[in-house]
Order: C-alpha cells, then structure tokens, then sequence
C-alpha cells in the first residue's frame, strides 16, 4: 500500500523529455553541452541503446520551476543527431529508476530488520557481507528517496541511482 | 572514380558551387593544399593574414551573396584562430562552411603537435560540426555539412578532416542527395498554422497602434517583396533591427529605421506605447528590448521565425508561427485588410520631430572639427547610397545606422550579435570576392582597424578595389563611453595610441590619405572613389563624443539618455558631454 501511494505521487515540477538520438560518437557530449551552455537545469540524464543499434535513447529531467521544458524541447530538436523528442510530463507513462543501496549491519538482527524493509518495497537484497548489505531497488525517485530514509537509520555507506528513465504507456 | 580525400575535398566544393575559398595552409591541412593546385584555375584562393579573418570573410561573402561562404585552416593554432569568425558566423546565422586538418587520425588523442579538439573547441558555436577519421567518410560528411549550413536557420558547420583521410584514396561518387534522419530544415511542430494565421488577422484587425519589427530572417528567407507588399497592403510602421537593415528601404515612408540601444528615440517610442507587435525574423536580442520586464508591455506579441527555440524565448508570443517568412508573408498579406493608422502615424511624427531637435547634425558646429556623423554623411552623399559598407564595432557602427540611409537591399554588412571587433576589413574582402562590381567601403574605428591591419597586405596581393574608413578619434570610443556614462568617467584602458595611418597604407602601397574638417573629408572621399585601386582615409574626429539616444543596460526603451539640445559651450570648449534623460 505504502509503496502503491509512492507510485501514485507525481511531483509536477518534474519534467520528463525521451530524446532519440542518432547513436553517433560525441552526442551525449552535444546534448551535455546544450543543457550547460542554455543554462537548463537538469536533475538527470540517463542514457541506453534500443531496439534499434544506431539509435540511443535519452531521458532528461527537467526541473520546471527552473526551467521551461518547452523551450529545452525545441532546442533538442536543432541538434543535429537529435531524430525524436517526447515530453512524456504530459501522456501516460511508466517511470523507473534503480539504484544500489549499500547499508550497514552490525548483526545478523539487523540483517533481519533490512530484508524485512526490502521485501516491503519490493526490492532485493543481492550482495551480503558480515558488516554490510547491498539493496537493489527500482521504481519513481519517489519510492528510492522513501526507501533511503528508512534505510538513514541504519547508516547508509554508498548510495548510486541510475536517473530516471521512463516509457509512454500503451 | 578514384581520388584521394583532398581531390574530394575540392571536387565537393565545386559541386556545391564554391568560388573562392579563404585560407591559411598549414602542416594537417597540407594534401588539401597541394590538391589546389590542380583546382586553382576553378576555385580561387585568398591567402589571409590570421585564420579569423577567414572565417569573417566567409561569414560576408555569404551575407553579400547568399552562397555559402567556406574558410579553410589547419590543425591545432589556424582552427583556433578560426573560433571568434565561426561564433559570430553563428551568432547572425551566416552560413559558413570551415574545413579544417587535423592530425593523422592514428595520433588522435595523443596530444600530437598541433593537435587540439577542435570539435570539441567549436560544439557550442557550430551549428554542427564534424570529425572525419577516415576517407570513406568524408563525401557525406562534406556534403551534408553545406546543406545544413545553409537551410533552415543558416549557421557555420566544420569539418575536421584528418591528414590521413585527406591522403588515403577511395572510389568517389559524388552526393546528390543528403538524407539525415534527424535535421530538417524547418521542424515539422504540430501546428495549426491557417488556425494561427486566422489569429494573426484577428490581432491585427483590432489593433490600433501596431508596429513591424522586422529582421534578418526577411532577408534569409529572400522575402523582400513579400515583405514589402505586406507593409504597404497593411500600413503598418516597420522598425529593424540592426540586422534587418536593408529589408525594406530607409526612405520607405513606413519605414522608421533601427530600433533598440541607439536607435532613434522616436522608433523606441513606438514600441512602447505599440498595442501590438508584428515579429518577423528576429530575435528578441537584448540590445533591442532593454528590459523584458517592462518592455511593449500593452503589446499583443506575433512572431514569426524559422526557428522554434526563437519563439517565446525571451518575449512571449501571443501568435509564434514557426515558419518560412516567405511562406507566411505569401499567405497572410491576402488575408489582412488594406488599412491606414493616419492617429498612430501622426503621433510617431510628432516624436520624430522631437528627436530631430536632438539630432547633432541639426546643430551649428564649428566648421574646423569633424565628427563621425558627418564622414557617414558623406559617404552616404557622396556614393548616392549606391555602395556596400561594412562596419566594424563600436560608436562608427551605431553612427553609420544613423546617419547612412539604407535604400538598397542588403546593403550593410555588420557583425551584430557577437560585435566582434577587426570585423569590416575582412568583411570588405569577403564581401568584394562577392559582389566584384560593387563600391565597398570598410568603416573601422582607431581600435577595430588596428585588429585587422595584417589583412591590409591580402587586399593588395588580391588587387581588390576597398575604400577604408578609419574613424580615429584616438580612444575606444563605446567602452570610452560607457565609462563616462556609467562608471563616472573613470577612463579605463581606453586611450589609444595610433599609428601614422597614412604611412602605414603607403608601406603597403595603398593609397593614404587623411581629413580633420568637412571640407577635407569631402575632398578625400571623392578621390578615394576616384581612384582605381584600394584607398585609406583616416579621420581625424572628435575625441570624446558619445552616441545619443542610449538605452542604458537593464533600462526601458522609455528611459532612453538623450542628446542635451544645446550642447553646452559652443566654441572654446565643445561639449557633448552632458547626458541629460
């Protein structure tokens, strides 16, 4: 339940573009280079191939309040390799991010504690040492932030998020 | 047909209509130059004295020609040197098209000698660029690059070709089609544009006070007429930007002229108090809105460019219509009604009046001093307009707006956006390769000029027929007066030390010549123009005079500094000093 009110929160000053890009050698470092010279500000970009080897797929989050989506839209669309540009902000869509999470465990009661608090966010734990845990974790940013308050309590040693990508649904 | 990359390089420049070519030659770029030598009978050449002249003169050869201007240099030190023309080529949107050499690609990444990123160096002032590794590349790679740097919002592209693949061979078939997958030249938005036309209509049926702001892109898009017809169909008052000059003659009883930081006070007017702006091709530029907060602020917006990023940038628009000016202009002007604004054009008449009260040129003067309003005068009367002028940056520029009437198309060649210094006589040479039969003048200030001296030696060894203007009043005279209004006087680096012009040109067999008073100057122009080959004229004006109306930075179009009517003390010390709002 928890986690399905997580899922529901969407913060409106988030905005997600999908860009499909030409998978050239140097366009990340284009579109890198747009974001700091417009002075855009972005919260992620998260970058992958596709179903289709000489193109790559890039999702860009924009913090509205900062920055006019719109405008870093059209300018996507001047670069050159740029072949495509969705604001999936304003159509249904299926949003995920994944991150590691690195927690200590001074016993084995504390092991017991974190895996309970994993299983309760849907998540799993892949790497076990004596003093340590590693949790992988996927869904909004939402979900991960919550997780890794929970997780504050027991002292988190490394954190790594992959930024959000994210897929218009139907 | 087996050629080698740099054979490539040439037979693509011929394909894509290139005549001349200004370059610098260098270690990378080598095979590229010994292939010219079996090209030079059909591409010329122009050995500049700097790389960056290159990529000005390119940049004003496509301005006076509409062809896509191409520059070439090599590695490392001669692309860098490219980077300042390639940013203001980027800047107005002239499309350039820079070739540059670069180490064997086997080296790249080693800090060889004279390696540098050059793409990496010129990303964020290209319009694209590229690195070509490998001969098999390179036709597309150099085919794509002019149709990119022409359509659309033109801009500058480079190619960055490693030696190798400049000496390598391949089987060469040349390109007649360019497909890329991302780049259009007009990106297809979801646009209702009849729907946005309708609208357009509707705003200006109900205004009241509206006004044309008219720029470069009329120009790009070859709209002149289409521009004209509009105007004249709509009555509507047409102010330009600095860029736009030329899009509608100066004398058009509609046309008001420049607009923004110096331009007339009575054109600002009119924009602020206007119910409705008419955008066309242009941009919005800082120097042309003052502050955004209060700028027009009873005004309904339509903009029309080619370019989506331009529209609601920095003034929202009420009507953005991404588009081919020409397009637009052919579809809109049947719609809209043929009207007359005899109140709105009675008021604007009435400022420019006031305006003119304020108008130096309406003042006595003492007749042994020269001020450079006049030497744009008479210029401008001397050459009957029938002459293409390029500036450099500074007072000059603002005063040539002025005071030289614009009546034919395309007539002045000014770097606008990026106002880089040592621009007019490589603009002047690019320009002349452009337009052979033209009478073409470079006006430079004292500290512009002496950026661009070394180009002197390329109009002499090119046999060009320039005229150059130096308006010397021995100080940098916009940042002179931008201390002297904003910082309290305190001179800072400004004053400079000159060379004997008129020496210097006859060191390098040009015809020199100077003038300290009206009746010299006129004197000097006329042989000038007289004369066949290359002349310089140093101006000898006013040292400390300042360029009035200004809209100070961050200020309204209504909080313009004038010039005081009578400017104090008229002969022992004459004084412009004065700024009074």
């Amino acid at each position: 339940m928890l986690i399905d009110r997580i899922e529901a929160q969407k913060n409106p000053t988030k905005h997600t573009l999908v860009a499909i890009v030409e998978n050239k050698p140097g366009v990340l470092n284009r579109v890198a280079s747009l974001m700091r010279r417009r002075n855009f500000n972005i919260e992620s970009l998260a970058v992958g191939t596709t179903e289709d080897p000489t193109v790559s797929r890039m999702t860009i989050v924009i913090d509205a309040s900062k920055t006019n989506a719109a405008l870093v839209e059209r300018n996507l669309y001047k670069l050159i390799n740029v072949i495509d540009v969705q604001d999936l902000s304003e159509v249904p869509s299926v949003v995920r991010e994944l991150a590691l999470i690195k927690v200590r465990t001074e016993d084995a009661k504390h092991r017991g504690e974190i895996k309970q608090i994993a299983d309760m966010f849907q998540s799993r734990v892949v790497d076990v040492s004596l003093n340590s845990l590693i949790i992988e974790v996927t869904g909004e940013e939402n979900k991960v932030d919550s997780m890794l308050k929970v997780l504050a309590e027991y002292g988190i040693l490394e954190v790594v998020r992959t930024g959000r990508i994210a897929m218009a649904r139907g | 047909m087996k050629l080698t990359g740099a054979q490539i390089i040439w037979e693509i420049l011929l394909q894509q209509g290139t005549e001349v070519v200004f370059g610098y030659p260098g270690g990378a770029i080598l095979p590229t130059y010994d292939a010219l030598v079996d090209y030079q009978d059909r591409i010329r050449h122009v050995l500049v004295r700097h790389e960056e002249n290159a990529a000005l003169a390119a940049d004003a050869y496509f301005r006076a020609t509409g062809k896509v201007g191409v520059c070439m240099a090599t590695s490392g030190p001669g692309a860098l040197n490219l980077v300042t023309g390639l940013a203001n080529a980027m800047m107005d949107s002239s499309a350039v098209v820079a070739i540059t050499g670069q180490v064997a690609s086997h080296l790249v990444g080693t800090d060889a000698f004279q390696e540098t990123d050059v793409t990496g160096v010129t990303l964020p002032i290209t319009k694209h660029n590229y690195l070509v590794m490998s001969v098999e590349e390179l036709p597309q790679a150099l085919t794509e690059a002019f149709y990119i740097a022409r359509s659309g919002r033109p801009g500058p592209v480079l190619v960055d070709i490693c030696k190798d693949a400049q000496q390598k061979m391949t089987d060469y078939t040349p390109i007649s089609e360019v497909k890329l997958r991302g780049y259009r030249a007009i990106k297809p938005f979801p646009q209702n544009i009849p729907l946005l036309l309708q609208r357009a209509k509707e705003l200006i049926d109900q205004a009241r006070r509206p006004i044309i702001l008219a720029g470069q892109g009329i120009k790009h898009a070859n709209a002149h007429e289409e521009f004209r017809q509009f105007v004249e169909k709509s009555g509507i008052p047409v102010a330009t930007t600095l860029l736009g000059i030329g899009v509608l003659s100066e004398e058009h009883p509609l046309n008001l002229r420049m607009m923004g930081m110096h331009g007339e006070a009575y054109v600002n007017q009119a924009i602020a108090n206007a119910d409705l702006l008419i955008a066309l091709g242009m941009r919005f530029d800082d120097r042309v809105t003052g502050n955004l907060k209060t700028y027009a602020k009873n005004a309904r917006v339509i903009h029309v460019d080619v370019d989506p990023a331009e529209i609601n940038k920095n003034v929202p628009a009420d009507v953005g219509i991404i588009a081919n000016l020409r397009d637009v202009l052919q579809q809109l002007t049947p719609m809209i009604e043929k009207r007359t604004y005899p109140h709105w054009l009675e008021q604007i008449a009435e400022w420019r009046k006031d305006t003119l009260s304020h108008d130096i040129m309406q003042m006595p003067l003492p007749e042994d001093m020269l001020i450079a309003p006049q030497v744009m005068r008479l210029i401008w009367e001397a050459t009957g307009g029938n002459c293409t002028i390029c500036t450099d940056v500074g007072q000059h520029q603002m005063w040539e707006t002025q005071y030289f009437h614009h009546t034919r198309k395309n007539q002045l060649i000014t770097s606008g956006g990026l106002g880089t210094m040592g621009f007019a006589l490589p603009a002047a040479i690019g320009t002349k390769f452009g337009r052979p039969d033209e009478e073409v003048w470079a006006i430079a200030g004292d500290g512009g000029f002496q950026m661009s001296i070394p180009e002197l030696a390329t109009v002499v060894q090119e046999g060009l027929n320039i005229k150059i203007a130096i308006i010397n009043n021995n100080f940098l005279g916009m940042v002179r007066q931008w201390q002297e209004l904003m910082h309290n006087r305190r001179y800072s680096a400004v004053e400079m030390w000159t060379p004997d012009f008129v020496k210097l040109a006859e060191a390098y067999g040009i015809c020199g010549l100077r003038a300290n008073n009206v009746k010299s100057a006129r004197e000097a122009i006329a042989t000038a123009r007289a004369h066949n080959g290359p002349v310089l004229i140093e101006f000898v004006v006013e040292k400390e005079m300042n360029v009035f109306p200004m809209i100070q930075p961050g200020k309204s179009l209504n909080e313009m500094t004038r010039r005081p009517i009578q400017p104090a003390a008229l002969g022992g010390g004459f004084d412009f000093l004065d700024a009074q709002k």
